[in-house]
């Protein structure tokens, strides 16, 4: 049992290790770009809802913590409790993705979703267009992952509610908590990337 | 070992600490710095994901077998990082000495 459980964390960090340099290549091209074009990164960065962007680190962090509760109920063998966590897991994660749906909207209606439709004034206007190109990468992708996540706080929260879980049987539970707490770690770097590169200078 | 349970109070501790530094990361935003805005932001996300992986994730009570793949994704990252950069911000400089032509634009 101790060598199962074991294997199971060691193979779920082996998954999370491949999803660093998953997300690591998109923080490569930003990384760069950022040196390569520091006055475009300050300026695309302005366009950004810092308020929003704030209010969705507290929302994630804040369904990292009720994650955790999750885990530590469920390894309690508290089968009712790890579902109503799930479910408040699940409810934040819902109130992020609307909120950066309606980030996306508006920059829908700006006309600043690069490709044809693009449309920005000013001498920096193509470099900021790299900047929006990975914007859109970096955070869809992040809801991407957020969107499986529901999934399989979806199906764990069920299997919850059917009374699975026991102080020695609670991997599921655990695994989910784990690659929930790996999104979040990936906003938390989103954030200050991407909303506060330059809000010193009011640039643009 | 991962059976290890730990009380509520640890829990609402690091959620506590995470929303200083989030509260942090914003202020310091909108404060000149220099060149060190950038840096300080970073250290802060980096304190930031180090607290989550310790006590959220439970790897500070984890096997030492977990804790280097944990430390091996992160050092893959600095040696994509750090070899990419050398390349690209190196390009520019002649043999010389001088500073030729930068290539990096368009």
């Amino acid at each position: 049992m101790v060598q199962q459980k074991e294997s199971v964390t060691l193979g779920m960090w082996v998954f999370l290790a491949q999803e660093v340099m998953f997300f690591g290549g998109l923080f490569m091209a930003y990384l760069l770009y950022r040196v390569w074009y520091p006055a475009a990164w300050a300026e695309g960065s302005q366009e950004l809802d810092v308020m929003l962007g704030g209010i969705n680190t507290v929302v994630l962090i804040g369904s990292s913590l009720t994650m955790a509760f999750a885990v530590r109920c469920a390894q309690l063998g508290q089968n009712k409790a790890t579902r109503n966590w799930l479910l408040l897991t699940l409810v934040l994660g819902l109130v992020f993705v609307v909120i950066k749906g309606f980030e996306y909207y508006h920059k829908f209606e700006m006309h600043h979703i690069p490709g044809a439709d693009f449309v920005f004034h000013g001498p920096n206007a193509d470099q900021i267009q790299i900047f929006l190109s990975l914007y859109f990468m970096m955070t869809g992708l992040h809801a991407l992952h957020m969107l499986i996540g529901f999934g399989i706080l979806a199906w764990i929260a069920g299997m919850a509610h059917k009374g699975r879980f026991s102080p020695e049987y609670y991997s599921h539970v655990e695994m989910a908590g784990l690659y929930w707490h790996f999104v979040d770690i990936v906003w938390i770097f989103l954030f200050p990337l991407l909303y506060l590169v330059d809000r010193v200078h009011h640039v643009g | 070992m991962s059976g290890h349970v730990s009380p509520k109070s640890m829990y609402f501790t690091i959620f506590g600490a995470l929303m200083f530094f989030t509260a942090l990361t914003v202020g310091v935003a909108f404060v000149d710095l220099g060149h060190l805005n950038f840096p300080v932001a970073l250290a802060i996300a980096i304190t930031k994901a180090t607290l989550v992986i310790l006590f959220f994730m439970h790897v500070i009570h984890s096997s030492r077998l977990t804790k280097l793949i944990v430390a091996t994704g992160f050092f893959f990252l600095l040696i994509l990082f750090g070899l990419t950069m050398t390349d690209y911000l190196t390009r520019g400089i002649q043999p010389n000495g001088q500073k030729g032509s930068m290539i990096t634009q368009h």
